[in-house]
């Protein structure tokens, strides 16, 4: 019997081993990815996401990874055109605006549908125009982050929301035709449309579903099936499954789309990877298509494995804040010390050295690809003499200041923190400062105590813009006094609000053009570099085109 | 004995009170905010504002507490800031995932990790017995999260195993129980549970590395014991064939400290879990718990907190009910 019972033991022994043989050679077979296209069709392509999304409906949404995902299923009235932060058409063919520029025409795109079947017409802009106006309840406004920043109030503000609205009233003139009547001249337009939180939605689908029945209680902010099962536009992919314990979202194509064109996918999966190390193993490994954000260390890496590495052009800036009411404020409001910062940082070095390829030094805080940009400002060049010059003028020789970097966290702008800390404080030290370094965890409080509490004299931190106008990057650094920054300029706010009300054209780029030479003038921080963040795909992905503004379309992507 | 169980239930609840008002309170001290950290980037002092109004954080904490412990005590821990999903319903779409890789992980470490012992006690000295000792070493000293890269790297590719998730996004498995492997016996979907397997793979690998490393060292410590027992030179020198000795006598007797290690490394599993379902992108409470500190998701991480906390009072509870029942004179105290 016990002879019987070893027997069986390593009968059963031998079997499983040669069952984890078996594994392992059919893994080995079917091991890389499928990129063959799928058996003629268009193939699924697998991106990582780098976090999950919050759910669909994008007016209630204000981040990236939830974008990257609304815009394949939802056009907005006009888009970037691909790999630019130009302005192309997209369900508006044409968009003029008034003399006084409170009266926007969109001439519509014919024979779109939605993807439930029905028709996009001018009363289906005007029903979503109407519907973000009306947005009712406190839970609800504040969750429309962009809305609340573009168009500035709601019918019936609510909670702590407070502003003069911008928006008046929408006109569906004919079924192709929307006319969008505004309260006043507002510099964001017509670039704001592009906003993936402007999207155009189905109206049937938006009543059936009860879009707009979000509420709060506690902790909590409860939004309606609509945004995580039923999201409805008229991409060219529509929405199938979302699959939370396995964090994977899944979108057909749409084969009613006309927007561009259908899709030449099949199926678009987006699978949630919140580790980049991880994502680059699950690229390597075949299990996803491609990535966003890749540390710049590794471009190298996963171009000799093949992999190809898409530099987006820049639309962000990192720059050094300076705060004139922290610690040190009185020595700061004078702007010979500003500029002996400026003039002290080697930033050619620091760009060459620790940032990406493509990068570029930033001589003002909008990217050259932003209207409103001009070369024609004041420059602060490396110069370590004059820096000390400056400072032994101004009466701050050996001057300590309080340097304030974030910890665990990388931006498209700054993807080493302690490295960028590190350099510029290295050369603050050359000009004889001395440095007390805090770090502090980026959701662990730094940006309270920077942002909040103006803890600091000194730190870093950067922007990457949402759309193609100076005002959001100048005017949200420096169009009103904040904590941040310290400083109470009102010519300089005055200019800023002026540009912002200037009508769109030539008007609006001249005046953003001139508070950028002010901006620069005054130097209320000091603009660092135009760092470009890039996407990865795989060596067989066809059609994808790296946009500035993470506006990537997969329509175009072919396999194979 | 009915005394003695309420007795000891009604001791658990002031515990819990106690632990909530400490995980509320830690919660609460850290710096940030959820608002901070679900505005990202775009945060401004304005928008920080409005969201804290909407979300209550702008309340006296004690009222705040009181809120919180109202409905938690009716089972709502509120919607997850990261997912606006309920967090018990996340819970129980994330708990079978680390059940399923926390049994996997075990199996692995105790069937390798007694068949390794016993194989180094037995060949004392010699070359198998010093390569698992060293093995053992590495294996309870290199992290979880440094060893399931290392095997991403080194296996995956090779082995044609997954690295990621649990699921390759082709397969559209039928969702029942979220038990990935069980879903696709009771469907039918043999592609399913053959991709679930592929995928736990790599991940139990590195979450058993340690318990089977700790499993290894006591189980050759326990049979050397034993092989100096008296009643193994008896059983010898009665003429029993060596395989009878070891089964019987050697393994038996061998087993008990091992038992007791595994339900040690069992409770420690757990923490684990929260670095290897991280690596590997396993969505289970560990990888929720990981996202929620990295979010400050407060509602997620109270009940997860407190989840964690009732599992260890109820095994307290069970083991004094247990040593009652075993022993009457602790019923009597």
């Amino acid at each position: 019997m016990q002879q019987l019972r070893l027997t069986r033991t390593r009968r059963a022994a031998l079997i499983g081993l040669a069952g984890a043989l078996a594994v392992s050679l059919s893994a080995c077979a079917e091991s890389k990815r499928d990129e063959s296209g799928g058996g003629g069709s268009g193939g699924t392509m697998v991106f990582g996401n780098t976090g999950n999304p919050k759910m669909f409906d994008p007016i209630f949404n204000d981040e990236g990874e939830t974008f990257r995902i609304t815009r394949q299923m939802l056009d907005t009235l006009i888009q970037n055109k691909p790999g630019t932060a130009d302005l192309a058409p997209s369900l508006a063919t044409k968009w003029t605006p008034s003399n006084d520029g409170k009266t926007w025409t969109f001439d519509l795109k014919q024979g779109v549908k939605f993807s439930d079947g029905t028709a996009f017409d001018a009363k289906a802009v005007c029903f979503n125009f109407d519907r973000w106006y009306n947005m009712k309840g406190a839970t609800a406004q504040s969750q429309m982050i962009y809305y609340g920043d573009v168009f500035e109030g709601f019918k019936n503000n609510e909670g702590t929301t407070t502003g003069k609205p911008v928006y008046q009233s929408c006109e569906a003139k004919d079924d192709h035709t929307a006319v969008l009547n505004l309260t006043r001249a507002k510099g964001a337009f017509p670039a704001a449309f592009t906003l993936p939180s402007f999207a155009i939605q189905s109206p049937t689908a938006l009543q059936k579903y009860n879009a707009d029945k979000v509420t709060g209680s506690g902790t909590s902010i409860t939004y309606p099936e609509y945004g995580y099962k039923h999201p409805t536009g008229t991409g060219p992919f529509k929405f199938e499954s979302w699959d939370q314990g396995n964090g994977q979202i899944t979108l057909v194509r749409n084969d009613t789309s006309t927007m561009p064109q259908p899709a030449k996918l099949d199926k678009l999966v987006f699978k949630v990877i919140p580790d980049e190390n991880a994502r680059k193993q699950a690229l390597k490994a075949g299990d996803i298509n491609g990535y966003d954000f890749p540390a710049p260390a590794d471009y190298g890496l996963l171009r000799n494995d093949g992999e190809q590495v898409l530099i987006r052009p820049s639309f962000n800036v990192l720059y050094l804040g300076i705060n004139q009411s922290g610690p040190n404020g009185a020595k700061l409001q004078n702007p010979k010390v500003r500029q002996a910062l400026a003039y002290g940082i080697n930033r050619e070095q620091f760009v060459r050295s620790k940032l990406a390829e493509g990068s570029e030094v930033a001589t003002e805080f909008v990217p050259k690809a932003i209207s409103g940009y001009t070369d024609d400002v004041t420059k602060y060049p490396y110069d370590k003499d004059r820096a000390k010059q400056l400072l032994k003028e101004a009466g701050a020789e050996g001057m300590t200041i309080k340097f304030y970097y974030p910890t665990e966290v990388t931006r498209p702008y700054m993807p080493n923190p302690a490295d960028t800390y590190t350099a510029i404080s290295e050369d603050l030290k050359a000009i004889g400062i001395n440095v007390q370094p805090v770090a502090e965890s980026w959701n662990g409080g730094y940006k309270d105590d920077v942002q909040q509490n103006g803890k600091q004299d000194i730190h870093l931190l950067g922007w990457t813009g949402d759309y193609n106008d100076a005002g959001n990057f100048v005017g949200t650094f420096f169009g009103r006094k904040k904590p941040e920054f310290g400083f109470d300029n009102p010519d300089l706010f005055k200019a800023l609000a002026d540009a912002d009300a200037a009508p769109a054209g030539d008007a609006h780029t001249k005046a953003y053009q001139d508070a950028n030479k002010k901006i620069m003038d005054y130097l209320p921080a000091i603009p660092i570099a135009y760092p470009t963040p890039a996407i990865v795909v795989g060596p067989k992905i066809k059609g994808v085109v790296a946009s500035p503004l993470t506006d990537e379309r997969f329509d175009t992507v072919t396999i194979g | 004995m009915l005394r003695f169980l309420v007795r000891r239930l009604l001791q658990a609840i002031p515990t819990l009170l106690i632990l909530s008002i400490l995980v509320f309170a830690w919660l609460r001290s850290l710096p940030g905010g959820p608002a901070s950290a679900l505005l990202g980037d775009k945060a401004t002092p304005e928008k920080l504002a409005n969201l804290n109004h909407v979300l209550g954080l702008d309340q006296p904490i004690f009222v705040q507490y009181f809120k919180f412990l109202g409905r938690a005590v009716t089972g709502d821990f509120g919607n997850s800031l990261v997912s606006s999903r309920p967090v018990m319903s996340e819970i129980g779409t994330f708990l079978p995932a680390t059940i399923e890789l926390g049994i996997t992980a075990m199996i692995i470490a105790v069937v390798a990790g007694i068949s390794f012992g016993y194989l180094a006690a037995r060949f004392r000295g010699q070359i198998v017995d010093n390569v698992i000792i060293v093995l053992t070493l590495v294996g309870v000293a290199v992290p979880i999260f440094f060893l399931g890269y290392m095997m991403q790297d080194l296996l995956s590719t090779p082995l044609g195993l997954p690295s990621q998730g649990r699921q390759a996004p082709g397969i559209d498995a039928t969702v029942v129980t979220h038990f990935a492997i069980l879903d696709g016996m009771m469907t039918g979907e043999w592609d399913a549970v053959w991709d679930a397997i592929k995928h736990l793979i790599l991940p139990a690998l590195a979450l058993a590395t340690i318990p089977l490393a700790v499993i290894t060292r006591i189980t050759r410590a326990s049979v050397l014991d034993v092989f100096n027992e008296d009643f193994i030179r008896t059983a010898n020198s009665k003429g029993l064939t060596q395989p009878v000795v070891r089964q019987r006598h050697v393994l038996r007797n061998a087993l008990l400290p091992v038992i007791t290690t595994i339900g040690l490394q069992t409770g420690a599993l757990l923490g684990g879990a929260v670095l290897t379902e991280r690596v590997f992108n396993f969505r289970g409470l560990g990888f929720l718990l990981a996202e929620g500190i990295d979010k400050r998701d407060y509602p997620r991480l109270q009940a997860l907190l407190l989840l964690g906390a009732l599992v260890y009072v109820l095994v307290n509870m069970l083991v004094d009910i247990s040593y009652g029942l075993i022993d009457p004179r602790v019923r009597v105290r």
